[in-house]
């Protein structure tokens, strides 16, 4: 079935529709033995689609999938991802923390096993001792995958996916993906994974290497695949390439003006609406922030950076380990923040995740939307039957959520409508503190453009805004400036007129190192 | 400002029916026994007894409505009722304590009771059924140990007046006290902040914590007065037998968990509600009533407790996915 000559996997003229959006385009992808192959390309650029694809989780609506050599049917099934040695570690590791790391070793085993004959559990720990010590990784095998590192645990991810991919020659076969399995790990640690990577390419597998990270790519793979707009643009090898070529390919040129350029940056006042000093907390190392009010910033970068919960930490809502948040001179400390003493100091928060964090979806719009003003009924009987329908319908008129009726089940709106909603329900406090999170995901154009005047309108009344989003036309259009977050802290800022979906495009793609950093986007702020 | 027609607009008239649905098989029923019995279930003295026997019933019920708002279960209602009946018993016959004194202390190891039910649930993270469920048991042992598993009888009668003693239109008091307590759960959940607090806390905890409100403390206030209401359940339970037996409360809690899910589908359907919990509880006496009269023995308690609990349990499921579906568009 294997035959060394053929690669692992060569897509031909995959193309995937969703909807009215082409997200996919006469893809063509091979990966060969023995090789790493770096799949590159920005958020929304159909890499996770191909991904999902090889994965069994879409049907391409055209083109071919050959593994070995061999066609197969799509979608994929797990049969055919078994028979022919695929297999992937996704950026979550899919690890189970209670369980040992032998369990979790064998636990896609437990589907397919032997039923109620007994596992022969000295067997199980040879193979494993023996797969570990081939790919250099020294874990006890009834420790707690809970009381492991981060980079142990993504190893071990790793060790579990190849030891299915192994041959009866010893050697390896097969297609191994990794999606994004860096993400989560500090920069030094990354080297050992790479090293791990080497080691199963070296041993005859492929690897299809997913990642955000340039430098890593172009450390450790042969190949690189890049993905724009869901065309492959190329497939070259590493060593050919420069960092430069690299970016080019990734963002194209000429890169999308689609904004129109931002609010210029209000006058520095004596004291700032929002101070953040030294917070620290989950992926957040180290952050400074001033925000004057009117001002709006922007918080982006990779997965695993940290840009994602820097608002979740400002709120209450995530433990901080240490740092301070004032608003408006009034200082919290940041490891005792909670949403209650949030909201008291006037800091707002809308999560990103609407149905859980941001609303209960099965009770009324109204009730939703009056959560924060219940009290505004005055006297005993706080806001509710009528006059709490009249209160939200007030609000849903003011900020335009169609249909404006509280009495409807907050779920059946829209995405557009259901965000202009939870607006409504924050703004109507008068908040000093706004706080946002990929504001705009799931939301149709329009509202999207509405959502963006409102935000501004709350600005103008001297709040100010904090948009964490990977959405770069996004953050383009909303903010003065923005910062980017790498590996827990900011490494690079733009502002002013360089806030364009291409100065920023600029920004995530730099070299990690700050002389270069700087350069493309004061390029930016100069024309 | 025009409203997009291809939204599902509010299904007035199904939730009507739906809302209407069981206090309308409420009164076929009873017109149903009425007309079978004119002698027996059509007296004055059948129907006040309906009315006032079920006080403790509909008291426990209550006493769930709050926990469960919260999305709490609380399984030791029962065994608190009892232990509260048992504790006023003790102290009033045993000790010679005036009623009065013995009440307080009654409902206040009630309340203790809450409050270990409570920490444990809020501090220590724990899924409330297990904990109620364990906590229930060690309060039907402790209730055994202090009567050495016996009923203590003779409870002071000015108790027992108080609570089926005293008439109005022919119906014991305590059928007043479990209205009383209806309308004062009923304006806390529908009119005041509280209630919508604790209705954000059951359906979006995430939500209720982002909103500000402190989760932890709304979930122990609900447990704390639903222990509270049990014990004053087991106070009208010690009022009306005059007597306090050790092993009554376990047969309660089944009923009461039966008419506070049926009462989940009536008045505000899909929300646990006061005057669902009471249309529940009445609906459920009536049948029981009306079909002991015709001669079922009383094993047909059980088949229509249970049988209720299943179905009412079932069509709010349905109810729910309904609403998940409806819910379909939001993307």
């Amino acid at each position: 079935m294997t035959d060394p000559a053929q690669p692992v996997l060569r897509m031909t003229g995959v193309g995937k529709t969703f909807g009215l959006t082409r997200v996919l385009r006469d893809v063509d992808l091979t990966v060969r033995r023995g090789e790493v192959h770096g799949l590159l390309g920005q958020n929304g650029s159909g890499k996770s689609t191909l991904i999902k694809v090889l994965a069994g989780f879409h049907t391409p609506d055209e083109g071919t999938v050959e593994l070995d050599g061999t066609p197969v049917e799509l979608p994929l099934s797990a049969a055919d991802r078994r028979d022919h040695r695929l297999r992937f570690v996704h950026q979550d590791l899919a690890l189970l923390p209670s369980l040992t790391v032998l369990e979790n070793l064998m636990a896609d085993d437990v589907a397919t096993g032997s039923g109620i004959r007994p596992r022969r559990k000295r067997a199980e720990l040879a193979r494993a001792t023996a797969l570990f010590e081939r790919f250099g990784i020294s874990l006890r095998a009834d420790t707690l995958v809970r009381d492991i590192s981060r980079l142990e645990r993504a190893k071990l991810a790793i060790a579990r996916a190849v030891s299915h991919l192994d041959a009866e020659d010893s050697g390896v076969r097969g297609l191994l993906v990794l999606d994004e399995p860096t993400a989560f790990l500090p920069h030094a640690e990354v080297a050992e994974l790479i090293a791990l990577m080497r080691t199963v390419a070296a041993q005859g597998a492929g690897v299809l290497f997913v990642s955000h990270d340039l430098d890593e790519v172009l450390t450790v793979t042969d190949r690189v695949s890049v993905l724009r707009d869901g065309e492959l643009v190329g497939s070259e090898d590493t060593a050919s390439l420069a960092r430069e070529g690299l970016v080019r390919m990734i963002v194209g040129r000429p890169v999308s003006t689609l904004s129109a350029g931002s609010a210029p940056v209000p006058a520095v006042r004596e004291r700032p609406r929002l101070q953040v000093t030294a917070l620290r907390g989950r992926a957040v190392e180290h952050l400074d922030l001033s925000v004057q009010p009117g001002e709006v910033v922007g918080v982006t970068g990779v997965i695993g950076s940290g840009f994602d919960e820097v608002n979740q930490l400002l709120f209450g809502a995530l433990q901080a380990t240490s740092g301070s948040v004032a608003v408006d001179g009034l200082e919290l400390e940041a490891r005792r923040l909670s949403p209650s003493k949030a909201i008291r100091a006037g800091i707002a928060y809308l999560p990103s995740d609407r149905a859980v964090e941001g609303s209960a979806p099965a009770l009324t719009v109204g009730e939703n939307v009056a959560l924060l003003s219940l009290r505004q009924g005055g006297g005993p009987f706080a806001l509710t039957g009528r006059k709490l329908e009249r209160h939200a319908g007030k609000l849903l008129r003011d900020l335009d959520v169609r249909p404006p009726q509280p009495a409807l089940a907050y779920a059946s709106l829209s995405g557009g409508n259901q965000q202009k909603a939870m607006l409504a329900k924050w703004l109507v406090t008068g908040p000093k503190v706004l706080l946002l999170s990929e504001p705009t995901q799931g939301v149709d154009v329009g509202a999207r453009e509405q959502i963006f005047n409102l935000v501004a309108e709350a600005a103008r009344q001297g709040c100010a805004v904090v948009c964490s989003s990977s959405d770069l036309d996004q953050l383009a259009q909303l903010c003065n400036r923005v910062l980017l977050m790498r590996r827990g802290v900011v490494s690079d800022e733009v502002h002013g007129r360089a806030v364009t979906k291409a100065g920023l495009t600029d920004m995530l793609f730099a070299d990690a190192d700050a002389d270069a950093v700087t350069r493309p986007h004061r390029a930016a702020s100069d024309a | 400002m025009a409203v997009a027609p291809t939204l599902p607009r509010p299904r007035r008239w199904t939730s009507r029916i739906e809302a209407g649905a069981l206090p309308v098989a409420w009164l076929v029923i009873f017109v149903v026994f009425a007309v079978l019995l004119p002698d027996t279930f059509l007296s004055t003295a059948s129907i006040a007894n309906i009315l006032g026997s079920q006080a403790v019933p509909l008291v426990l019920t209550l006493s769930l409505v709050l926990p469960l708002v919260c999305g709490d279960y609380d399984m030791s209602v029962a065994s608190v009722a009892t232990l509260t009946a048992m504790v006023i018993g003790i102290l009033n016959v045993n000790h010679g304590w005036s009623i009065g004194a013995a009440i307080v202390a009654g409902l206040v190891v009630a309340l203790v009771a809450g409050l270990v039910n409570g920490a444990v649930i809020v501090f220590f993270g724990v899924d409330s059924l297990i904990v109620t469920l364990g906590t229930g048991t060690v309060i039907q042992g402790l209730v055994l140990w202090i009567s050495n598993s016996t009923t203590i009888s003779g409870i002071s009668s000015s108790l027992v007046d108080l609570v089926i003693g005293y008439k109005l239109l022919s119906v014991p008091a305590a059928f007043y006290y479990g209205l009383v307590l209806c309308l004062v759960l009923w304006y806390l959940l529908q009119h005041t902040a509280l209630g919508m607090r604790m209705l954000f806390v059951g359906r979006g905890r995430d939500v209720a914590r982002l909103s500000g409100i402190r989760v932890g403390r709304v979930r122990m206030g609900a447990l704390v007065g639903s222990a509270g209401l049990a014990g004053v359940a087991g106070t009208l339970y010690a009022g009306t037998t005059g007597s306090a037996d050790p092993s009554s409360g376990t047969s309660f809690l089944l009923p009461a968990f039966a008419a506070v899910f049926l009462g989940a589908t009536t008045v505000i359907p899909g929300r646990f509600n006061a005057w669902g919990a009471f249309i529940a509880v009445y609906f459920l006496a009536t049948g029981i009533t009306g079909l002991q009269l015709l001669g079922a023995e009383s094993f047909v308690q059980q088949l229509f407790y249970g049988g209720a609990l299943v179905i009412a349990v079932s069509l709010a499921q349905l109810a729910r996915r309904r609403e998940a579906r409806s819910g379909g568009t939001a993307s």
